[in-house]
């Protein structure tokens, strides 16, 4: 058990360094400068525009891992509670290339604008942006447009749009504030104008400045664009909050009584999970340190359904922070026809019941061979599959461990868009096990070989495995896909409970139902 | 005899004159203005009468008001208590005209004492002690002490050091006491500097007899007002304490005193040799030590003189004398103010959210206030007396200094700590007492400038973030301050440049150097080095209230904006209290120095000067004479002269 928790202890270490570098932003020398000017960092504006106390769910805090950008991709994102209204917050670092968008801050603006939208939240976004990182523009201005359009979309749904705008807003990032519903300017810090003075002395030959082109007086007193005018970032922020005080917001469910913690402590969860994922273990262990305890109201902390069938998936029902809860989780790794009609069935339960699930996916995929080709794998897959795909009641999804070929499908993967989706730093993901995917490429190698009838080189096919795992090996690490943005973060297995816990009660913002139709089930 | 009595006085004393009555099977009438109409001591009295207003001269110093109200509750006598209108002769006339028992001295006695140049000089003939000072009083006579001939508790009084400055002070002081007592004569006295003050107390009846019970040191005081009084006196030679009580005796008997009244000495511990001050013609506030170490009831007695009977013989101790084997054991007193020791003892008024003394052997409390009690800016401030009476001098100390600690005192800043400091001193261990007691120690410093113990800090910040848990609107069992990405600690600031960083999350609150050990809804258990300390807690607003045992304190958050609206322009002068404006001595464009007087402020009787920090112009003036202000009311503005 010690080795486990050793194992795990040493990828927190990891995980917490890489966050380190996001928090770092820019560097020390960029921290400083914007220190020096007066200003805020993100983070630190964050922690004042939320309540005093309360929690912050960062988003994607790793994206851009492995890519030549800034680790974090100089946005935060995250969900905090502002004035007791959970909001979705993005506040660009302007210690990063002066904020500027590259292809993964947008990804990520758009990942935080999905989660707003899916949930129903209101947005405030913290503005100061010196506009998209020009080397990359291909990737970033034809897509890019699609962050305006979300913002007066979420403004169609009645999802209040925020900005408060601390330093450069201009050109395309102009359409920020222009497209929100209330805009908060900082005096002599605020600058939003489409072009500066350069771009119009070379279009119209006007000689202007900065401030008469898009200070925040300017928009505060002349054009509008500024419902507010503040006297300093404080003040801005002090604004925001009361921006979001006035809302006069609802949410569809009410927030649930008391409720018992786990009955077992989550600090255990670091023993339980292998360090190496080949060995399984019984989710049941980290569902009872994940969800409520016994306590009033909830008699048995998990109500196991269909114990006897389908053994290598574990379903049933509890509660999460007073909060029903279907959960499914993989428990010997591979799933059989049995899992795969016990998971269908139990999809549609929760769906007849309007109940949120939760996948806790630790599977190597569906089983194959002929014995299972033959028993229908593929239409059992297919019909847990299904169901996921068009169960309609809200799903939460965490990566334990393995998450592997068509096995991550049926369990909620990022491409079935399950509100929310958290890895622990014990997860690999990939079409299958590095080594296996090496091993079949050797396979098919040596047989094309053999065909064309030439002699196979051992030696390259042996480099050839050693690399093709390395590669696999390393592309199937939360890190790396974290960067790519398939996942909303890496998380520590012992924070878990109150990561779902801040997920429900966000989904608790909009109202859901079980779906009434699926797709055919081939039977 | 006595069926039903009335109290023409306030909050702890009317209380306390209720509790004999109630013994002695007389029924009681409390008085009471608008301001104390929720005071307990109204509720204590068998009914109570309303008297319109809260100013003390239209309800507890109207005469008529005060009579009437005896009238239509069928009183058929009057306690004056302490203050207000008791050493009033036209009141005790008005009283006994109405045909009714006046509890107290003859008003004969009363103006004869009134006077203290008259008293002086009746003293002077009895062959008691007085202090005297040449009419024009040279360089070597200095210090000397001007005093208001109709004075008492302090007021008018002005040690003069300097020659040059005489003739001002007595200005002064005579307009202070024409103001205080409508009559403006003063006098002046050498001032003795290390001198205690030392009192005997006396009761007379009508058959000549004089009951002396000792005598009392009252040393300690702050603004010529008593802070500390203690029965018997200190490090007092036993001849010396006998002819002061012989003097004491021989100054009632003079004028055939009638009643419980206080004579008054000034006593020199290097010479040994003491003077008469004056004779205070009424129950004392600090009566209650004498009651303890001589097992009386000084209300009783006052009772028993106003009926006629003799002092000889109590109804409830049975036989009394002067000479009782003396006083068994020690008691001290000390007064509980609502003043701000660290700001010159200005005092306070507000809300007493929670007021909770101890219970405990030996100790006393006589309190005019209870929790939830609103202290008010019209009257005195003393919000309770404790005792504490113990075989020792040294055990009463150490008694009733754990007692105050152990007070729940909130709402209010108060002189507690200050008490505590004193008791605990060792020079007034050492019984090393006297009148400048407080300006030679460094106990009013310690109490002043104390800032609270850093656990006093963390309590209140998680005192202050559970009670923000408890109110979430969304995610409440979400763990406070939890973050997954950390990037700074949580900050919680206080006023006075008081601030904590600490972090939450999963495994709680995180400080440096010390652990969370239990949080309940009203205390917070902290370890550190080991040691486990439980303060007790209570959120009141943004303020949060702290006992435990390194301290208390009311630490309050500054909130994390400041919204510019509510902004006062720079060099804004505040009201500091609320009050009246007396004088302006300003007009707008006037140039002042720095500490020059803005305006006066009178308040809880009180007059504060508001001076200007710094040179600079007035540029605002706000308020004229006789304005009423708020705490933090904007005054005036004054632009500071640049360099």
């Amino acid at each position: 058990m010690g080795s486990n928790r050793e194992a795990m202890l040493e990828k927190l270490a990891d995980l917490e360094a890489e966050h380190a570098k996001a928090v770092g932003g820019g560097g020390e020398r960029y921290v400083e400068r914007h220190h020096a000017r007066g200003k805020l960092l993100p983070r630190e504006r964050i922690e004042l525009l939320i309540d005093p106390g309360s929690a912050f769910l960062e988003l994607s805090p790793l994206a851009g891992w492995g890519s030549d950008f800034t680790v974090g991709a100089s946005v935060v994102t995250g969900i905090g509670v502002i004035e007791g209204v959970e909001c979705v917050i993005t506040a660009n670092d302007p210690t990063v290339k002066g904020g500027a968008s590259n292809p993964w801050t947008v990804k990520k603006i758009f990942r935080a604008s999905q989660i707003a939208e899916e949930n129903g939240l209101p947005t405030v976004a913290l503005v100061e942006s010196g506009g998209a990182d020009l080397p990359t523009q291909k990737e970033i201005f034809i897509p890019g447009g699609k962050l305006f359009r979300d913002i007066t979309r979420a403004s169609a749904r009645k999802e209040p749009t925020i900005a408060l705008v601390f330093g450069n807003s201009t050109a395309g990032g102009a359409y920020v504030p222009g497209m929100s519903d209330y805009t908060v300017m900082v005096k002599e810090q605020a600058k939003v104008f489409l072009g500066g003075p350069p771009l119009v002395k070379m279009a119209t030959g006007e000689e202007s400045d900065d401030e008469s082109l898009g200070g925040a007086e300017m928009h505060a007193r002349t054009s509008g664009l500024a419902d507010y005018l503040a006297e300093d970032e404080h003040d801005a922020l002090r604004i925001g909050r009361r921006i979001v005080a006035r809302l006069n917001w609802r949410k569809a469910r009410a927030e649930p009584g008391s409720f018992a913690e786990p009955d077992a402590d989550p600090d255990e969860l670091l023993d339980l999970i292998p360090a190496d994922l080949r060995e399984p273990f019984d989710p049941r262990g980290v569902i009872a340190r994940i969800v409520d305890g016994i306590g009033p109201g909830n008699e048995r902390a998990f109500d196991e359904f269909k114990p006897l069938y389908g053994t290598s998936l574990v379903t049933g029902w509890a509660r999460i922070h007073g909060r029903p809860i279907g959960i499914l989780a993989n428990a010997q790794g591979v799933l059989f026809s049995e899992e795969a009609q016990k998971a269908a069935q139990f999809i549609q339960l929760a769906n007849q019941v309007d109940t949120p699930l939760l996948f806790l996916h630790n599977t190597t995929g569906y089983m194959v061979g002929a014995e299972y080709e033959q028993g229908g794998i593929i239409k059992h897959g297919a019909m847990m599959i299904n169901a996921v795909s068009n169960s309609t009641v809200p799903h939460l999804s965490v990566i334990m461990g393995a998450s592997y070929g068509a096995g991550n499908y049926g369990m909620n993967g990022r491409a079935f868009d399950p509100r929310f989706l958290f890895t622990w730093p014990s997860a690999k993901s990939a079409v299958m096990g590095p080594q296996q995917l090496a091993g079949v490429l050797s396979i098919v190698a040596r047989a094309a070989a053999e065909a064309k009838g030439t002699e196979y080189d051992e030696d390259a096919d042996a480099g050839m495995r050693a690399f093709i795992e390395q590669s696999v090996e390393e592309q199937s690490l939360p890190h790396f896909l974290s960067g790519l943005l398939y996942d909303d973060g890496v998380i520590d297995p012992r924070d878990t409970r109150t990561v779902l816990g801040i997920c429900l009660s966000v989904i608790d913002t909009t109202p859901f139902a079980g779906a009434s139709g699926y797709g055919v089930f081939r039977m | 005899m006595i069926t039903r009595l009335l109290v023409a006085n306030r909050t702890e004393i009317a209380s306390r004159i209720f509790r004999t009555c109630r013994a002695l099977g007389i029924q009681t009438v409390a008085i009471h203005s608008d301001a104390d109409a929720g005071l307990p001591y109204v509720r204590d009295a068998d009914v109570a009468v309303r008297l319109a207003g809260s100013a003390p001269a239209e309800t507890y110093l109207d005469i008529d008001a005060v009579l009437h109200a005896a009238k239509r509750t069928g009183a058929e006598a009057i306690h004056p208590g302490y203050g207000f209108l008791s050493e009033n002769a036209d009141f005790a006339r008005a009283v006994e005209a109405a045909g009714l028992t006046w509890v107290g001295p003859t008003p004969e006695s009363i103006v004869a004492m009134g006077s203290k140049i008259e008293a002086k000089r009746l003293m002077r003939q009895a062959g008691v002690p007085v202090l005297e000072a040449p009419s024009t009083p040279s360089e070597a006579d200095l210090p000397v002490i001007v005093k208001a001939s109709a004075g008492g508790g302090g007021r008018g009084m002005r040690i003069v050091r300097d020659l040059a400055s005489l003739e001002t002070e007595i200005a002064r002081a005579r307009a202070e006491a024409a103001s205080a007592f409508g009559d403006g004569t003063v006098f002046v006295e050498p001032y003795v500097e290390r001198a205690r003050h030392v009192e005997v107390q006396v009761v007379g009846d009508r058959h000549g007899d004089v009951l002396v019970l000792g005598e009392r040191d009252c040393s300690i005081q702050r603004r010529h007002q008593k802070v500390v009084e203690e029965a018997p006196a200190p490090d007092l030679a036993p001849e010396v304490a006998r002819a002061m009580h012989e003097a004491a005796r021989a100054a009632a008997e003079a004028i055939g005193y009638v009643g419980a009244g206080t004579v008054e000495f000034l006593y020199d511990p290097e010479s040994e040799r003491f003077h008469f001050l004056e004779v205070n013609t009424r129950l004392q506030v600090e009566h209650p030590v004498t009651e303890e170490v001589f097992g009386v009831d000084l209300v009783e007695l006052q009772i028993a003189v106003a009926e006629g009977r003799g002092v000889s013989l109590s109804e409830r101790h049975g036989a009394l004398s002067g000479t009782r084997g003396g006083p068994d054991g020690h008691a001290i007193e000390v007064r509980l103010y609502a003043e701000d020791p660290a700001d010159d003892f200005r005092p306070q008024s507000g809300r007493l959210t929670t007021f909770e003394l101890p219970e405990a052997d030996g100790i006393r409390v006589e309190a005019g206030f209870e929790s939830g009690s609103e202290v008010s800016t019209y009257y005195d401030a003393m919000l309770a007396k404790v005792i504490c009476h113990a075989p020792t001098r040294a055990a009463a100390a150490r008694r009733l200094a754990a007692a105050l600690d152990g007070a729940r005192i909130h709402g209010v800043a108060t002189n507690r700590d200050l008490l505590v400091g004193i008791l605990r001193d060792p020079d007034f261990l050492a019984g090393r007492v006297g009148t400048d007691f407080l300006d030679r120690t460094a106990v009013v410093a310690a109490a002043a400038q104390a800032e609270p113990h850093r656990q006093l800090l963390v309590a209140a910040t998680v005192a202050l973030a559970e009670d923000r848990r408890a109110r979430r609107a969304v995610q409440r069992g979400i763990p406070v301050a939890w973050r997954n990405v950390t990037s700074q600690p949580q900050l919680t600031r206080f006023e006075n440049d008081l601030e904590v960083t600490w972090h939450g999350g999963r495994d709680g609150y995180r400080f440096d150097g010390l652990e969370v050990a239990a949080i309940s809804p009203d205390s917070v258990a902290l370890v550190e080095d080991g040691i486990t300390a439980t303060y007790a807690v209570r959120v009141d607003g943004a303020a949060v209230e702290v006992d435990g045992p390194l301290g208390h304190a009311r630490l309050v958050e500054r909130p994390r904006f400041a919204d510019p609206a509510d902004q006062h322009t720079s060099g804004s002068l505040l009201a500091p209290m609320p009050g009246t404006v007396v004088s302006v001595s300003v007009k707008a464009g006037d140039r002042v120095a720095a500490g020059a007087s803005v305006l006066v402020l009178e308040a809880m009787k009180m007059q504060h000067p508001v001076v200007s920090p710094y040179a600079g112009t007035v540029t605002e003036i706000d308020v004229r004479p006789g304005a009423q202000v708020a705490a933090g009311d904007v005054l005036a503005v004054v632009e500071e002269e640049q360099e």
